[in-house]
């Protein structure tokens, strides 16, 4: 039977057929919905790990224990995990390990573009690329086997448009003994303790096994070669393939599903029996590089950028630049929509918790706020531009100690260190201690929503569920206490008088401050209270609470016959009576509507099922 | 046959990406290959989405190719005109009648474009317009969340596959309580484009 499913649902279907025991990971777009999917194979232990190295050592253990296991991250988590993967190519593990990485060459939604497949080469372990939904399920399996017969992780590297797209996809069975328990642990100090003695015997073998591999990449369906016509002869892997073929339907190929260790022979074969040699990749010259180190000579990153997508209108104008594709074959794109049209950037949504803290932020003189990953950096976007700086998970709290011990305060200026409540226990707890033991000065700021909202509201330590059902919860301000911080202040996110005395008082105090804002993310919260409306006898257009960003406060057509500016309107669609823009209000024009009833709403007012779950 | 395209666009939290996912199973319930793509994350905080879907005989990349969108089903009037140059000159557009205002535009940074400005550009782009009443056609059935299966009924009207098949995919892929207002939904935009061919 043929099903429809996206490269992430393939995955973790992958992950039930081929007998995974253990799941764990860390969300991050665009690799979060392959965990949400595996949790409904019951057969499967799934947890939301509190970083991907915890995740991937969690699998790791489990691997050990006798488990097949899968770790899931985004393509910045690898950077984070790398420390647990490493140790694993040399001791291996008693059953199979895949590691799932989901690059995002174009940046949909990452700080920063990188090409994990350096990983594999860098760690020494194979590393598979699937181009759509059916490979993706097939390589788990595949990955597994290859992961036990060399006794080895193995990455199995996916990116935004394997994860994010769907094809059709051939479903099969579990044919597994889930009741069996695994076998009996018995020591043995030289394959699993990575100390240098024994560590240091294992570094022949891993080369060695690499040299292998190689060898059995030849011979692999999954890299194969199609011949074409003779002229253009095509290297490529993942989805850059299938680009590819659609741009050159008649050229020769050689379809990689393993890029490394490389196939040397097919790649020999390939270059051999073709007039040019051309690698279409995605990102950095992977491929390409080790087929110059072999002395063939191709072409690539002298015709693509080493950045970004290489969609089939790029591998197009490229290739018509380098002369490899006729001009006439190039599709031109009519001009039509006017180029100064608004843009739609993302916004918090009506009811955020995060909206009172950057409405006072953007209000502060001479204050450095040093902001972290999740939905709470959409303060750096209008109407707020309340942000210095974003970089990547925990970074809000350590680069604002950096800030302190760089002497900032001397040029009159103060710090702020932001975090949410997900990034808090990912990353942020050890930058906390670091500023506290070293007698450190910063004011430090946790945005806890109850939720990890951007990715599309996932668990984590600060809650009373898990991925299954209950969990035990962390209390943030507690854990900031046991961390030996003396000034702890909860404050509500819905009361922004509160909040600008909160982050005041943090900024005056001498000695490391730690403020709990505290508000659910109205997509975990209580709903919709009543709808607020604007007494437009009252209001004189000051225009205050558009500083709100909020989507539902909109200018109206009236203006005000002194200041000749627009009044404000409340859509009462999108409004979901959270009150900031009522206790902003200088001439309290805003209030709830008292007597009609919500209408049927749209985007706002419960999350979409269809988006809603997006990272 | 040669490869059908459509672009679906709107704005995060409209439902685009349900859409997207209904129009991929009908291609396969029709017996063509399919492959879809859609831009997800930040998207659900209000921002423009995008959803590319294919079927033919043997379709490769899940990416529609430039200019080529055979139809393009915007879920509102700025999403749909910014697309415009991805159509086909023998491309069909459909849109959604709703203004959402960015929040450039609600805070007074920027101008939504009139509604002389969108249809004199999309006249460029196509003679094939069709200015679907889909907001109202779902707020009539008590909901705007079924606007989505609107605006595919709309789309059916314009397609080759029997309406048997549309209404097992939707059964299949929305909550079960929902079923009878979606099947409602699907046929009201299908009857409105019946009703304008």
């Amino acid at each position: 039977m043929k099903k429809i499913m996206t490269g992430n649902e393939a995955i973790a279907r992958g992950a039930y057929e081929y007998g995974v025991k253990v799941a764990t990971g860390y969300p991050g777009t665009p690799s979060s919905e392959i965990l949400e999917n595996i949790t409904q194979y019951k057969e499967i232990y799934s947890e939301w790990s509190t970083n991907e190295k915890v995740a991937t050592e969690a699998a790791i253990g489990a691997a050990y224990a006798g488990r097949r296991a899968i770790t899931t991250m985004k393509q910045v988590g690898m950077n984070v995990a790398s420390d647990a993967f490493f140790f694993a190519v040399y001791t291996g593990m008693r059953a199979g390990l895949l590691i799932v990485a989901a690059d995002d060459p174009g940046m949909f939604s990452s700080q920063n573009e990188q090409d994990n497949r350096h990983y594999a080469r860098f760690a020494k372990m194979p590393m598979l690329e699937p181009g759509d939904s059916q490979e993706a399920k097939d390589f788990v399996g595949l990955g597994l086997e290859l992961s036990e017969k060399w006794d080895v992780p193995v990455l199995l590297r996916t990116c935004m448009r394997v994860s994010h797209s769907a094809s059709p996809v051939e479903l099969g069975e579990r044919n597994w003994d889930d009741e069996a328990l695994p076998p009996k642990w018995v020591r043995n100090q030289e394959k699993y303790v990575c100390t240098a003695m024994w560590a240091k015997k294992k570094r022949p073998m891993i080369e060695e096994r690499l040299v292998k591999l190689s060898e059995l990449a030849d011979t692999m369906p999954i890299n194969r070669l199609e011949w074409g016509d003779r002229k253009l002869g095509i290297i490529a892997s993942g989805p850059a393939y299938y680009y590819a073929r659609e741009v050159f339907p008649n050229a020769s190929f050689l379809k990689l599903g393993m890029t490394f260790p490389l196939a040397k022979g097919l790649v020999r074969e390939l270059a051999a029996g073709v007039e040019t040699l051309l690698v279409i990749e995605e990102l950095d010259p992977f491929i390409e590089d080790q087929v110059k180190a072999m002395g063939i000579p191709c072409r690539g990153k002298d015709i693509f950028p080493a950045y970004g997508e290489l969609l089939p209108a790029d591998i197009e104008h490229y290739c018509a630049e380098a002369g490899l594709l006729p001009k006439e074959k190039v599709t031109v794109k009519r001009e039509i929509a006017p180029k100064d049209l608004p843009g739609r950037s993302p916004v918090l949504c009506p009811g955020c918790p995060h909206r009172s803290t950057f409405y006072n932020l953007a209000k502060m003189k001479d204050l450095i706020i040093v902001s972290d990953i999740g939905c709470y950096n959409l303060g750096a976007l209008a109407p707020f531009f309340a942000t210095d700086f974003m970089g990547s998970m925990g970074a809000g709290f350590g680069v604002a100690h950096g800030f302190e011990i760089g002497d900032i305060k001397k040029t009159g200026q103060k710090v702020l260190g932001i975090v949410g409540d997900s990034t808090f226990f990912h990353n942020g707890v050890t930058p906390l201690l670091n500023v506290v033991h070293n007698g450190g000065n910063s004011t430090l700021m946790v945005l806890d929503n109850g939720t990890t909202a951007m990715t599309g509201h996932q668990d984590h330590p600060g809650l009373d569920k898990t991925l299954h059902g209950p969990g035990k919860r962390v209390d943030i301000a507690n854990l900031a206490r046991a961390c030996g911080v003396e000034h702890v202040i909860k404050v509500n996110a819905f009361d922004v008088k509160g909040v600008e005395k909160a982050i005041k008082e943090g900024l005056a105090y001498e000695g490391p401050s730690f403020i709990v804002v505290e508000g659910p993310c109205f997509f975990v919260g209580q709903g919709s209270g009543p709808v607020y409306e604007v007494d437009t006898a009252t209001c004189n257009g000051c225009t205050l609470c558009f500083r709100l960003g909020c989507p539902a406060i909109v200018q109206s057509d009236e203006l005000d016959e002194k200041t000749g500016r627009p009044k404000a309107w409340i859509d009462p669609v999108l409004c979901v009576g959270c009150d900031m823009c009522a206790q902003i209000c200088p001439r309290h024009a805003i209030g709830p509507v008292v007597t009609e009833a919500k209408p049927a709403s749209g985007n706002g007012s419960k999350p979409c099922a269809g988006c809603g779950t997006a990272g | 046959m040669e490869t059908m395209n459509f672009l679906i666009t709107g704005v995060g939290g409209q439902g685009t990406v349900l859409a997207s996912d209904i129009m991929a199973a009908v291609g396969v319930a029709a017996g063509y290959d399919v492959k879809k793509s859609d831009i997800l994350g930040l998207s659900v905080r209000g921002g423009g989405v995008i959803g590319h879907v294919r079927w033919g005989e043997k379709v490769y990349s899940p990416i529609v190719p430039e200019g080529k969108a055979d139809f393009l089903l915007a879920f509102e009037l700025l999403e749909g005109m910014r697309w415009l140059d991805q159509l086909r000159p023998t491309g069909k557009v459909l849109i959604n009648q709703q203004r959402i205002l960015p929040v450039v535009v609600s805070s007074g940074l920027a101008e939504y474009p009139s509604d002389e400005r969108i249809d004199a550009a999309v006249a460029v782009a196509t003679p094939a317009y069709y200015k679907v009443p889909a907001i109202d056609l779902a707020l009539e059935l008590g909901t705007s969340k079924v606007l989505n299966v609107v605006l595919l009924g709309a789309l059916s009207g314009l397609l080759d596959v029997a309406p048997e098949i549309w209404e097992q995919v939707l059964t299949e892929r929305v909550p079960k309580k929902h079923t009878q207002t979606n099947l409602k939904a699907f046929h009201a935009g299908r009857d409105w484009m019946k009703g304008q061919l």
